[in-house]
């Protein structure tokens, strides 16, 4: 195991970064995961086209807290349009760690919910091409 | 059911030798398979069944003439006697292979429910079904206005059944029970649930998805009507799962499915049904994975049912004690092995159950992480998602052992 990436991801799973609400949010997305019962909620202020603001809530596994936890990081003080770039690589490398294909969804939940929040829709558009 | 403390006379490392995939190593680590209320393992008498269906003796069943078609026919009917012999049913024909316990469950909402429940009719439920003995039954609530009620469950996990007594009411035309919960291990009176369902004249309906595979079962000492069961989870191919029905209520009972084989005659005007139990077995079925099941249920009979039980209750005397001593685990369900099955569903305070199931993984170790499709039931005992190790004949002390190590790693990592 990898204990430098491990020791990253279990201090934003114990300790998570801008966790919590926000009063009156322009964008508020959710979703769980149905296959363990996981819900998580990304909520998102907007000043002057950029992301002024982010909380996000909800319970979690290890891996897709801590992959919540850096992406508010991440999406703060950037653009929809910049939002929209981000790919499951750059999440998966952020995380820095090996993530098993059955956690994958885990590790990917919280850009989904981003995604579907700035898009609008369920999903977004490509995010099953690979 | 017996309550005497006997010795297993199962050998479990003679057992795994019957079970090829236990060659697989797993991130180079010998596989301790402990999702078996999932899905069991199979033996290569089972496997080599498939193969000597599928290189000797292939063809549809209930059609042909030539010799291959009867071979078929006689090995796929005398898989059904196989399992009516396992279960104690009076007649073969009362056995319904079907794909699983789902769809078991969901042939007698359709066949029986959907003809027989008016508006009001009452069906009584408990809080520890399965998601496919609710789900169903929702859909006569919602297309003939049927009033479903649940029987509820104590703190630990069993059923309440002064709740239940006083549920049941003339109104009540079905009740649903599952025999041993899939989430908790707990075993459910059904023999007195039933009879005491019968004093109002209720149809009974048990889901044995998690009881058939692990204790002996006899249909007839239980008095169901209905006994709904998953083949995979006792060594059978996947695919595969069986309805056992009270015969008077077959012959006389709507079809399922309507198709192929199902049907002694067809004129435009309408058709009529073939004899049970193929008035509920639509289209060319799963012949070969019939056959194997029959296969499976020759070598749990082999084994002996209440060998199996006593193996089981073995490895759970031996490791809830384990569990409980465990510091920041938590174990949910009965915390003795009276009237329960090989199941123990348990949370480690601080780690997920998905990290937890992850890291055993990387010990070789399975076990299932989740709701286990019974989220009332986790609910009410205000669980979001729980570890779940659960044992059958190939598993030994020593994997239960190994399990606890996995446990006390995992909080190791997690320093908790």
């Amino acid at each position: 195991m990898d204990e430098l990436g491990m020791e990253r991801l279990l201090d934003h799973y114990q300790d998570p970064r801008n966790y919590g609400h926000l009063d009156d949010p322009d964008i508020v997305y959710e979703e769980g995961n149905p296959s363990c019962g996981d819900q998580l909620r990304f909520e998102l202020k907007l000043a002057d086209n950029r992301i002024s603001e982010v909380r996000f809530s909800g319970k979690g596994c290890a891996i897709s807290q801590a992959s919540a936890s850096m992406l508010t990081e991440r999406i703060k003080g950037q653009t929809l349009e910049e939002v929209k770039t981000i790919d499951k690589d750059e999440v998966l490398e952020m995380l820095g760690l090996e993530i098993s294909p059955m956690r994958l969804k885990c590790a990917l939940l919280p850009l989904k919910i981003v995604k579907a929040g700035v898009y609008g829709i369920k999903g977004w558009p490509g995010e099953d091409e690979d | 059911m017996a309550q005497v403390q006997t010795k297993s006379v199962l050998d479990p490392q003679r057992i795994r030798a019957d079970f090829p995939i236990f060659e697989r190593r797993i991130h180079d680590k010998p596989l301790i398979y402990l999702d078996n209320a999932a899905t069991t393992q199979k033996p290569h008498q089972v496997i080599e069944a498939l193969q000597d269906f599928y290189t000797q003796h292939n063809a549809n069943v209930h059609r042909s003439v030539h010799t291959l078609g009867h071979e078929a026919t006689v090995a796929y009917e005398a898989a059904h006697k196989k399992v009516a012999r396992f279960i104690n049913a009076r007649s073969w024909r009362e056995i319904i292979f079907t794909r699983n316990a789902s769809e078991s469950l969901n042939l007698v909402a359709y066949a029986w429910g959907l003809w027989n429940l008016q508006a009001g009719d009452e069906v009584l439920l408990t809080i520890m079904e399965h998601h496919s003995d609710l789900v169903p039954w929702f859909m006569l609530r919602e297309h003939k206005q049927i009033v479903l009620k649940f029987v509820d469950v104590d703190d630990q996990g069993r059923l309440r059944l002064d709740q239940f007594k006083k549920m049941l009411s003339e109104r009540t035309k079905l009740v649903g029970m599952i025999h041993a919960s899939n989430v908790l291990g707990t075993v459910n009176p059904v023999r007195e649930l039933v009879a005491e369902a019968q004093r109002v004249g209720a149809i009974t309906l048990v889901d044995a998805a998690q009881s058939a595979p692990h204790l002996p079962l006899d249909v007839q000492e239980l008095g169901c009507d209905f006994l709904a069961v998953s083949g995979h989870k006792m060594l059978g191919p996947v695919g595969t799962g069986f309805l056992y029905g009270r015969r008077e209520l077959l012959e006389t009972m709507a079809p399922f499915l309507r198709g192929g084989d199902m049907i002694e005659t067809v004129t435009l005007e309408g058709a009529t049904w073939n004899e049970l139990p193929w008035k509920y077995e639509a289209g060319t079925p799963s012949v070969a994975d019939g056959i194997a099941l029959g296969t499976a249920v020759d070598y749990l009979t082999q084994l002996g049912m209440e060998n199996v039980y006593q193996h089981e209750r073995e490895l759970l005397d031996y490791a809830l004690p384990k569990f409980l001593d465990l510091p920041g685990v938590q174990v949910y369900g009965p915390h003795d092995s009276q009237d329960r099955v090989g199941v123990i569903s348990f949370n480690v305070a601080g780690v997920h159950p998905h990290d937890l199931a992850g890291l055993l993984d990387e010990e070789g170790i399975a076990v299932r992480s989740g709701h286990h499709c019974a989220q009332p039931l986790m609910n009410r005992l205000g669980m979001d998602n729980t570890a779940r190790a659960s044992f059958y004949i190939y598993n030994s002390k020593d994997e239960i052992d190994k399990l606890i190590a996995g446990i006390r790693r995992a909080q190791r990592i997690f320093r908790v």
